[in-house]
């Protein structure tokens, strides 16, 4: 409750740094600002960890016992020192917890404000496959074990959103190249973004466990050129 | 280890209530299921040693295989290993000591606890006897948990027996706690390690009946056609991960918290010193804990589809905990601070813990952050933080437990040689198999995986994270033997070997016999479990 509460009362923190008031000149790209945020996080965790670290280590050396019967000399707080000790650091987490908390939840946004001009496939897990289903009824598949299918197959420059479902268990769509995922459930749609700038072939895999065949649960993504694209899905209409 | 003079008796330890020997039955229980969800941590590490198949031989079912290995392993070191050793284990025998008590409260119902615990360790054990054992993981997850083959009832039974085992040691340790302490000895002089207890048995008894309900209906679902989890027919899919996760949250500070107090006990008396700030880190740290654990569960649900003004809630309250937790850290490295430090063998795991405790609880921020975590979820990058925080730095406390009550318990000095040599394997081991999946994670190498034949490039990864598990195995061997050794033959100890001034070693014998204390122990106003009088 409380923590919804200063949530809500974050925006005006927040503002300088939304990303999606420039949006329409801007090109959106979710896996820089992911990184970019990340290495922001790790500097951060480096700054804290190293004042603790440092500090212990210089303490554990510097007072090793030099006789048996020496006993430590640690300071008595004063009430008021006692308060400041634990008022004071609390603010400073507080305030590197906030901090962090506006910083993720900007890029959040991005994350979850589909572009206008996504390009919408339908995605259904099944133990242990998925299924991609295309705006022109174009349906896709990939078999582990014969490692035959298309699998995800998206054009460059396009954004790409995913509507998800599941025939069976939870399975979740897992795209370490995209930095994103997100469950599929049955009985209810969620929903990921993708932005695919450069034609490559990356992975799909499932991450949450469903079952025997679990880390059997992946597909190729092929990020390919439009007429590239637009070719191969003319074919796989024509085929059908 | 026996507290009489005439030697070993089974009988009197089956029919026992004295808390010290129930505590002693609960180590007994808990290191037996660790060694156990151990040998499958190696097989697990084993397997994932190469892309394919290693152990597993047939492709299309193999995979169940591993899976209910990754389910022992998990259940049993959560379950069976760390909530029992801390809770059971340490604050049965310390906790009575500490407060200056004859016993707890209700000794008969500890006796019950205990059996009620090995019930649960041979219902999990069961695991490698039936023909269709559980393969739902630790967090058993439905649908697939009711749509398994698998026998999903044992993982429910074993939930039941530990969790109800539990219960009941909270309800007897809070009114021990609360009306058994030596006259005069108020709430700011109880150790730190009394106060985790509290703490922990405070969140244990508010928590744990949502887990046993979260599962028992699991067990309606899949054995009595009820649909609590079925969408198809009204029921809710994800209600079952919001009361897992509403338990199993606060349940790492079950664990988190009595492991930093056996820390703060082994820092303050090594470093002869007085805890650093100790209101602070009881009334801000332990109690904020228990105020901050129950609205920060969607943590774990942050990629399951929750509504996005819940994810950003939680993320805020998540992030919140670092001031708790950053109070007793200042807590506990301040001890330090002008103390006079030894290094015995306990002291050495405490000062790795806190380390790992730095690791462990760094790399906890970027999983807070909601966006972060779409990406580091579900990947080895999780699997390595939290065995960092609760696979490591709880484990090595537990150790350090052990090391520095060894003399209390059996009247012997741990021997310092085997004990130093078993820290160094476990301590090289641990980082060596950790680190390299924080890399590995970030990358995307998926968690509950043992085939990983469209990532080639993290092979070598898991090869080094293999050898250092079986590091980690040589120095557990050495460890549990050396405690085996000097218990029998080790030298014997004098009253208090490391001069504490906790009630534990100054006012009773090693090992306590019955009753605990010749004298009743009074304490006076200027006393606490830390004074070394400067
Ligand atoms: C050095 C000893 C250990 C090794 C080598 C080890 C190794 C592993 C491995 C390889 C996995 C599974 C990885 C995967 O498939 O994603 C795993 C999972 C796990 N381990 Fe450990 N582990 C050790 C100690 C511990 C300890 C002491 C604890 C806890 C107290 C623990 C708790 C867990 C849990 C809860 C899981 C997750 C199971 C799941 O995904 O459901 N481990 N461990
Ligand atoms: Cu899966
Ligand atoms: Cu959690």
């Amino acid at each position: 409750m409380k923590g919804r509460m200063v949530a809500l009362a974050m925006p005006g923190l927040l503002l300088p740094g939304v990303s999606w008031a420039s949006e329409s000149k801007k090109i959106l790209d979710p896996v820089a600002d992911w990184n970019h945020l990340w290495n922001e996080v790790l500097i951060d965790l480096f700054l804290m960890g190293g004042v603790f670290a440092l500090l212990a280590i210089y303490w554990l050396i510097k007072y090793r016992a030099t006789s048996p019967d020496q006993v430590g000399r640690g300071p008595t707080l004063s009430r008021a020192q006692a308060w400041s000790w634990a008022m004071v650091p609390a603010f400073i987490f507080m305030a590197d917890d906030f901090f962090l908390a506006a910083k993720g939840w900007t890029v959040w946004n991005t994350y979850r404000k589909v572009p206008e001009n996504a390009l919408e496939i339908k995605v259904t897990g099944n133990m242990w496959y998925w299924t991609f289903e295309y705006p022109n009824g174009v349906t896709t598949t990939y078999a582990y074990d014969t490692k035959e299918g298309d699998g995800l197959v998206v054009p460059v420059g396009t954004p790409v959103v995913l509507r998800m479902t599941s025939n069976d268990v939870l399975h979740s769509f897992g795209l370490p190249d995209y930095r994103v995922k997100e469950d599929m459930m049955p009985g209810r749609i969620t929903y990921i973004w993708f932005n695919p700038l450069v034609e490559k072939e990356s992975w799909v895999t499932c991450v949450e466990f469903c079952g025997t065949l679990h880390s059997q649960m992946y597909s190729p993504v092929k990020a390919v050129a439009p007429a590239k694209y637009d070719a191969w899905l003319a074919q796989k209409k024509s085929t059908l | 280890m026996s507290t009489e003079s005439h030697g070993f008796n089974l009988k009197e330890w089956i029919f026992t209530t004295d808390h010290k020997r129930i505590g002693i039955l609960y180590l007994i229980g808990s290191m037996a299921a660790f060694s156990i969800a151990g040998v499958m941590a190696l097989m697990i590490r084993l397997e994932q040693s190469t892309l394919g198949p290693t152990l597993v031989h047939d492709v299309a079912t193999g995979g169940s295989q591993y899976n209910v290995w990754l389910y022992f392993h998990g259940a049993a070191m959560i379950l069976g290993f760390l909530i029992p050793g801390l809770t059971g284990f340490a604050a049965n025998y310390f906790l009575p000591l500490m407060i200056g008590a004859k016993d707890v409260a209700f000794p008969r119902i500890n006796a019950f606890s205990v059996w009620l615990f090995y019930a649960g360790i041979i219902m999990a054990l069961l695991t490698f006897v039936i023909g269709d054992p559980p393969d739902v993981m630790w967090t058993g997850y439905p649908p697939y948990s009711l749509l398994t083959s698998g026998n999903t009832a044992f993982y429910v039974f074993t939930v039941h027996l530990l969790g109800f085992a539990s219960i009941l040691g909270a309800v007897n340790f809070l009114v021990t706690v609360i009306y058994m302490r030596a006259p005069g000895m108020g709430w700011n002089q109880l150790n730190m390690f009394v106060w985790s207890t509290v703490t922990a048995f405070v969140i244990q008894l508010v928590f744990v009946p949502v887990l046993a309900s979260a599962v028992t209906m699991l067990l309606f679902d899949k054995y009595l056609g009820t649909h609590f989890f079925d969408p198809s027919q009204g029921g809710d899919v994800l209600l079952y991960q919001n009361l897992f996760w509403f338990y199993s949250h606060p349940a790492v500070y079950v664990i988190l918290l009595p492991a930093l107090g056996i820390l703060f006990e082994v820092v303050a008396t090594f470093s002869k010193n007085m805890v650093f700030n100790y209101k602070a880190a009881v009334y801000g740290g332990m109690w904020g804990i228990v105020l901050i654990s129950g609205e920060v569960w969607i943590h774990h649900l942050y990629i399951s589809g929750m509504p996005d003004w819940i994810r950003i809630g939680m993320m805020v309250s998540t992030l919140l905990i670092s001031v708790p937790v950053g109070l007793l850290a200042i807590s506990l490295f301040g001890t330090l601070y002008r103390g006079a430090i030894t290094y015995t063998t306990a002291m050495k795991y405490a000062t790795a813990c806190l380390f790992l405790f730095l690791i462990g609880g760094l790399t906890g921020i970027p999983l807070a952050m909601t966006v972060m975590t779409v990406h580091l979820s579900e990947t080895s990058f999780v699997h390595a933080h939290f065995h960092y925080i609760m696979g490591i730095f709880a484990t090595f406390s537990v150790f350090a437990g052990v090391y520095y009550w060894f003399p209390k318990m059996t009247g012997k000095m741990p021997g310092e040689k085997m004990g130093n040599l078993g820290f160094w394997f476990n301590f090289i081991g641990v980082n060596i198999t950790f680190f390299p999946l924080f890399i590995i994670g970030i990358e995307g190498m998926p968690r509950r995986y043992w085939n990983y034949e469209m990532f080639p490039q993290f092979e070598p990864f898991h090869k080094i994270a293999t050898v250092g598990a079986f590091l980690v195995a040589i120095g557990m061997l050495l460890t549990i033997l050396n405690w085996i050794i000097s218990a029998i033959s080790g030298e014997k100890s004098v009253a208090n070997p490391w001069k504490s001034v906790s009630l534990e070693w100054t006012h009773c014998p090693n090992p306590p016999g019955p009753g605990n204390f010749p004298k009743d122990v009074v304490v006076s106003a200027d006393w606490t479990p830390y004074n070394y009088g400067r």
